[in-house]
């Protein structure tokens, strides 16, 4: 087993939502107000291994996003270590750290909001390179062309800007840019939602090439389970903030242990050429504003005991290299 | 049975400064009671235009330039806006995407529900809350009597679309359109959606036209399914059958490339290049650019041809032998 490129270790992150002048003029007067907080990551232990793809999913508001941008640096967690290679990243301060954070980029879901409307093709894959010492000013045309040309673009469009390209090829920029700087590590955050089933699998095709050709290693999230069933070599499966089960994509997809896990694998729409009864899971995505306490699913799971409601299960070990947070693996009688 | 809805021919072209953008362009499709279709295709394909089209909602520069649209045998093409109005809503409902594009945000839902009601039946106030209430209880809205009160920035994505569909409901209408209904909300509120919509539908007889970009969900829900590429239906069939057997080149390479059909990690299978612009579409058979089949012929355009009973593909050379051999 290699060593872990990026580590996880015991991360959480809130946001606070500070009160406004009413309500701190309120609280004056004894109205007793409290600031707004949202626990977005709880306490978030794993690691990822050299040339490995890590899937990340979960439902919307369960803070895989959040997590995402806290792996690639671009969000400091309020608790927990991320390390690269060993080293925290929060020592950003002197150059070689920051050099080597260069090594984890991210790229983002919506190519339109995450390129530069007025800038063209080559300066926003051109310019971080440039920036950061990797090319020199005289080589950068001939690191873009080699660059638009390994995502499949055509390097004589690089002087057009996003809005002239369609949907595929805005995504094929945002990955060209976060390969100019020779990334080890890719955080990709829904990077393929927005796009039509058949470019779709043109862009995951390009992920699995690139990973070949320059060994890179994916933290890969998407909500998206056939997605990541595609392309992961291990699976993290997150509800409201919390990791509830991380094992290897085929014995996830093949037994599930936690009951969310089940639920949300058994609500895939498939192209079973059957039709099929749909079988819900019942209720609705709690608020991460209030969620509910002890195991955070328990008012949607079919499963539940009274000790669900009280007490928050650990995330343990249930078998080599798979975890789950669920007090059933401790009752006799189911292993 | 008598078809619910049927569609012939259809053409909605949009007039514009650079040209004319044949979003819909001569399609045909019938749909029975009680019966799901899905419609099937990429962004910019024309099916949400087609939809529109069914309802009489396609705006300026857009307009219907031909064909005919007949609900129950009646025609709808050409009639005059107060007589449309009467059947939207009424006979005809529809969902969509976005469910505060259906929900007025300033008024409470009661406000909006009884409206909905007493547009199309003299009834009195009470009657219309009482059947608002029992619209809501049906779509699994716990505590209707409150949440009838409440305005829709009170409920969540998936109530949202709960309360769109009730409102859609109100009527018993003949036929629902759901344009991309689920597409904004995640798996687990998708499959309850699913399944309301399923069971509603069943239990009222409503035909219903599932309107999608993904080809899974309609896998599950729809009897048949018609896939639309850059303005016309390119092949229709029991849903079973199409993906099964897939006819057209392109709906084989739709299905082809969704990640589950692979081995894990296996190259997926793609369809070259990208859907055309609707304001530029090639001569002749639009796919042919993309198309592994593609050859001289193809610069013609094909015509609807059927394949035994129930399916029909718009291809010159379409995957008849596997047919044939199954």
């Amino acid at each position: 087993m290699s060593a872990p490129i990026i580590a996880v270790d015991n991360v959480s992150r809130t946001f606070v939502q500070p009160l406004d002048v009413a309500a701190r003029l309120a609280n004056l007067f004894g109205a007793g107000m409290r600031e707004a907080v949202v626990t977005a990551v709880d306490h978030v232990d794993f690691s990822v291994r050299r040339g490995e793809v890590v899937g990340l999913v979960g439902e919307s508001g369960c803070g895989k996003s959040t997590l995402g941008r806290i792996v690639a640096g671009l969000l400091p967690p309020s608790a927990g270590e991320v390390r690269f290679h060993g080293r925290p990243i929060r020592e950003l301060a002197d150059k070689p750290a920051r050099d080597g954070m260069l090594k984890v980029q991210m790229i983002f879901q919506d190519p339109a909001a995450a390129l530069n409307p007025r800038m063209q093709v080559k300066d926003i894959v051109g310019e971080a390179p440039v920036v950061h010492g990797i090319v020199s000013r005289a080589g950068i045309a001939a690191h873009v062309d080699a660059l638009l040309a390994r995502v499949g673009l055509d390097p004589g469009y690089k002087t057009r800007y996003p809005h002239q390209f369609s949907g595929g090829q805005r995504a094929r920029i945002g990955i060209a840019r976060a390969l100019a700087v020779e990334p080890e590590f890719l955080v990709c955050d829904e990077s393929v939602a927005a796009l039509d089933v058949s470019i779709q699998a043109q862009v995951l095709n390009l992920f699995m090439q690139l990973r070949r050709d320059l060994g890179l290693t994916y933290l890969f999230i998407s909500h998206d389970l056939g997605v990541i069933e595609h392309l992961s070599d291990r699976v993290v499966v997150m509800y409201l903030g919390r990791v509830i089960e991380m094992a290897s994509t085929a014995d996830l997809f093949r037994q599930p242990n936690h009951p969310y896990a089940q639920a949300l694998l058994a609500n895939v729409p498939r192209l079973a050429t059957a039709k099929r009864r749909f079988e819900p899971v019942k209720g609705e995505i709690p608020s991460p504003l209030a969620p509910p306490p002890g195991c955070h699913f328990h008012p949607r799971c079919p499963f539940v005991m009274p000790r669900c409601r009280v007490e928050t299960p650990a995330l343990k070990e249930i078998a080599p290299g798979r975890r789950s947070a669920c007090h059933l693996n401790d009752e006799p009688g189911r292993s | 049975m008598a078809p619910v809805l049927t569609v012939e021919n259809l053409k909605a072209h949009f007039f514009i400064r650079s040209g004319v953008v044949k979003a819909v362009d001569g399609v045909s499709f019938d749909i029975a009671p009680g019966e799901v279709l899905g419609l099937v295709g990429e962004s910019g394909s024309g099916k949400t235009v087609l939809g529109a089209s069914i309802l009489g909602l396609v705006d300026p520069p857009g307009r219907i330039v031909e064909g005919s649209v007949r609900l129950v045998g009646e025609e709808l093409v050409g009639r005059p806006e107060e007589v449309l109005r009467h059947y939207r809503g009424r006979r005809v409902a529809t969902v969509f995407q976005d469910p505060m594009m259906t929900l007025n945000p300033v008024l409470r839902i009661d406000t909006q529900m009884i409206e909905a009601i007493t547009a199309h039946e003299k009834v009195g106030g009470d009657v219309a809350r009482a059947r608002a209430r029992d619209a809501l209880a049906a779509v699994g809205i716990a505590s209707p009597d409150e949440r009838l009160r409440a305005y829709p920035h009170q409920f969540s994505g998936g109530m949202r679309q709960r309360v769109a569909i009730a409102m859609a409901l109100l009527h018993r209408p003949q036929l629902l359109i759901a344009d991309e209904p689920t597409t904004a909300l995640d798996v687990t509120i998708q499959s309850q959606i699913l399944a309301l919509v399923q069971a509603l539908c069943a239990e009222s007889g409503t035909a219903l036209i599932w309107i999608t970009h993904d080809l899974a969900v309609v896998a599950g829900l729809a009897d048949r399914v018609a896939v639309m590429y850059a303005g016309r239906i390119v092949e229709s069939g029991p849903v079973d059958a199409v993906f099964a057997r897939p006819l057209h080149p392109y709906t084989r390479g739709l299905i082809d490339s969704i990640p589950s059909r692979h081995r894990r990690g296996d190259a997926l299978a793609q369809i070259p290049g990208m859907p055309p612009s609707p304001a530029r579409l090639p001569d002749g058979c639009a796919f042919a650019p993309r198309c592994p089949r593609a050859d001289a012929a193809c610069t013609v355009a094909p015509l609807v041809s059927g394949y035994g009973a129930a399916r029909s593909t718009r291809c010159w050379h379409p995957h008849v032998e596997v047919e044939t051999a199954a």
